[in-house]
């Protein structure tokens, strides 16, 4: 493997992370903008299904399903795919996958490879484990297209360039896309949008090895999924001779009939359309119509052990929408790139530790990353109860040991009826100096814990009346 | 019916008007509100920060406190979802009393079925509907319905009402400045509708916009909506 940090892997604290983004003023702008249009269009689509609660019941059940009897499922799928004519590998980890990958693109003596959008391969950090093996890998996805361009990473796991505005995507294109047509090139989208077709249109015409991931694996029939809105994947499920998918075990549906409930749920919930223009299934090998090098990489990269969790493991129900992103009011704050992982936002939260283990970097701050405000499980459409998850981790990830103490010091307080009131008494004594310095009741500076508070708000103090007092009183 | 009143650790501390409130409006519509003094936190900040062993005996004490009540009443959604809601899985034995909990609202609308409390408050009011009510015990507009009916009361809608105002409990001080971003757009709606008082269900929340519409410096107040509906017109 490369030296690149793991994509799944935050280097920084969130809260030091999320700092840094929020003093990006343009960020929050092109943010705020962004996921309030996707959030209305879902809401929209949404509220036009009679059924949507049963869908997502469904949804829910069929994946816990999966869950239930994955091994089975993965045996059955491998089977399928195999008399079909594709050749199934398992990989334990990032590392195997990249490995076997390489290894496939190699053998064609391709140095070239188009990729359909994928989640998978960018956990796994492919891209890069591809450049070390000589091999450039295109992203034909028109936002991983220009986050490639732009050398940097995705924030958000539907739309990678949601960080970007239309005017900073023509200066990218202009700097970085190779025969640019300046003259033509404005920030206007359907001029950005053909800029990238030309680009892609000469790629997919000349590269003979495509990497995908899928959104669904048929375990009944061997089938893989990729559900997309550009036609860019079509394009590389269809045109090139060898055809590579990284899959996640977790994407394992039993049967045919089952995608009728996913593919009601997955359009709605991530681009808020009723339907996706483009859905692509694919076999095996069918001789003389697409790709006759079929390979599927079933990943695993710490799936396995999470199933052990009767709480956790629901996060591998996910379908990778980003409803939750779009809806979360820290992600629309702060962006992906605060999250230090391929998959920000809540369900980012709850996933990056799991799959690593939250000893894992900063993984441990994610599960903090949110006010319990509920609105990711609201808006998931497989029932991810993303707070109590997040509850979950927090309780058994690593804690500060003076945040302990301090809790336990409470707690200890909490269930002593007479050292609570004792307590009561106490606070409002000691608030008393500042009753001199406030100014309609509120005071705007205190010392440490509370700082943290008064840096950004003024803070009530306690009156000197209580309760207690007045229901003696009476 | 025996109303046991649960006052949560935030009120007693820092609003003991809104416990008040509580015990005015029930003792006007004729019911008796018992205050068991031994009542402290129902344990949910240690619960959401993850010490769910340090929560425990706060949910057994809560349990043993209220085991004799028809009915709890919180002036707190969140201190409300977290009793009915995560106390039946923390601990078993305290289903029976989680069940019987319920925020003022419910109380009023559902149990004792009555949305005009008589209440009397000339002044123009906007409503935040905090999380936990909203997406928890799913409080819906029982809230709304009882400030509706109160005499004088202009009620303004506010502007992306739903959206959380970034108090979180902890959150609020572990992750300060987005807390602080979410605030100023929550501070801001609240402005814009020239309401003199924004209300909730919960002073936790109410405290964070508060301190963010004075460090602002914009007019509106914060103010439990019981005290609101506690409010009556004075005798002439």
């Amino acid at each position: 493997m490369s030296s690149v940090p793991s994509p799944i892997t935050a280097a920084r604290p969130f809260p030091e992370a999320a700092r840094s983004a929020l003093a990006d003023q343009q960020l929050r702008d092109n943010l705020r903008r962004a996921t309030a249009t996707i959030r209305d269009k879902r809401q929209r689509v949404v509220d036009e299904v009679p059924d949507w609660e049963d869908l997502r019941t469904a949804g829910a059940r069929i994946k816990d399903d999966v869950l239930a009897r994955l091994p089975e499922l993965l045996a059955q799928f491998e089977a399928a795919a195999t008399a079909a004519g594709a050749r199934v590998h398992r990989a334990a980890d990032a590392a195997e996958a990249c490995r076997i990958v390489t290894g496939l693109v190699r053998a064609t003596g391709s140095d070239e490879v188009v990729k359909v959008k994928s989640m998978a391969t960018q956990e796994i950090g492919l891209n890069e484990a591809l450049a070390d093996a000589g091999v450039a890998a295109v992203e034909t996805d028109l936002a991983e297209l220009i986050v490639q361009l732009a050398d940097d990473t995705p924030s958000h796991i539907l739309v990678p360039a949601i960080h970007y505005n239309r005017s900073q995507i023509r200066d990218i294109f202009a700097r970085r896309m190779p025969g640019v047509d300046l003259s033509t090139l404005t920030d206007d989208p359907p001029a950005l949008a053909e800029a990238a077709r030309r680009h892609l249109r000469a790629k997919f015409l000349s590269t003979e090895v495509a990497i995908s991931g899928a959104n669904f694996a048929v375990a009944e029939t061997g089938t893989l999924v990729v559900v997309e809105s550009e036609g860019n994947g079509r394009m590389c499920l269809t045109l090139p001779d060898t055809l590579i998918s990284v899959v996640g075990v977790e994407k394992i549906v039993p049967t045919f009939a089952d995608l009728g409930v996913f593919l009601q749920l997955l359009p709605r919930s991530s681009t808020g359309e009723r339907m996706n223009p483009y859905t692509s299934m694919w076999t095996g090998v069918t001789p003389g119509d697409g790709p006759g090098d079929v390979h599927i990489v079933l990943l695993d990269n710490g799936r396995t052990p999470m199933l052990a969790d009767p709480v956790g493991r629901q996060a591998l129900r996910c379908i990778r929408c980003s409803a939750c992103l779009n809806v979360c009011p820290v992600y629309e704050r702060v962006g992906g790139h605060a999250y230090g992982s391929v998959y920000p936002g809540p369900i980012g939260a709850i996933l990056t530790p799991q799959l690593t283990g939250q000893a894992a970097g900063a993984n441990h701050t994610l599960p903090y990353a949110s006010t319990l405000c509920g609105a990711c499980y609201d808006a998931c459409p497989v029932k991810i109860n993303i707070p109590e998850v997040l509850v979950h981790l927090r309780a058994s990830g690593p804690k500060p040991p003076a945040a302990r103490a301090g809790m336990r010091a409470v707690a200890r307080v909490m269930r002593r009826p007479r050292w609570y009131r004792a307590g009561l008494r106490l606070l409002r004594w000691a608030a008393a100096p500042w009753r001199l310095v406030a100014r309609g009741g509120q005071v705007r500076r205190l010392p440490w814990p509370m700082s943290a508070w008064t840096a950004g708000r003024d803070a009530p103090l306690p009156p000197r009346g209580s309760f207690r007092d007045w229901w003696a009183r009476r | 019916m025996r109303i046991g009143l649960f006052l949560t650790c935030v009120n007693d501390l820092m609003f003991p008007g809104t416990g008040q409130a509580v015990v005015r409006i029930l003792e006007r519509l004729g019911h008796t509100v018992e205050f068991p003094s031994a009542q402290t936190c129902c344990g949910q900040m240690h619960a959401n920060s993850g010490y769910l062993a340090e929560a425990l005996p706060m949910v057994r004490h809560f349990a043993d406190t209220f085991a004799g009540y028809d009915a709890v009443v919180t002036p707190s959604g969140s201190c409300a979802a977290m009793v009915r809601e995560s106390y039946p899985t923390l601990l078993p034995e305290a289903a029976p009393v989680a069940t019987r909990c319920f925020e003022l609202s419910e109380l009023l609308v559902d149990v004792l079925g009555v949305t005009d409390v008589g209440a009397w408050f000339p002044h123009r009011v906007t409503y935040h509907p905090s999380c936990h009510g909203l997406r928890t015990l799913r409080l819906g507009d029982r809230p709304r319905r009882l400030l509706a009916q109160v005499r004088g009361l202009d009620l303004v809608d506010l502007p992306q009402a739903e959206q959380c105002c970034g108090f979180g409990g902890t959150f609020a001080l572990a992750n300060a400045e987005v807390s602080v971003a979410m605030l100023a757009d929550k501070t801001a709606a609240v402005a814009a509708t020239g309401a003199e008082y924004v209300a909730a269900t919960d002073n936790s929340c109410l405290m964070h916009i508060g301190g963010g519409l004075s460090r602002a410096g914009a007019a509106a107040r914060p103010l439990h909506y019981a005290e609101i509906l506690a409010h009556r017109e004075p005798a002439r």
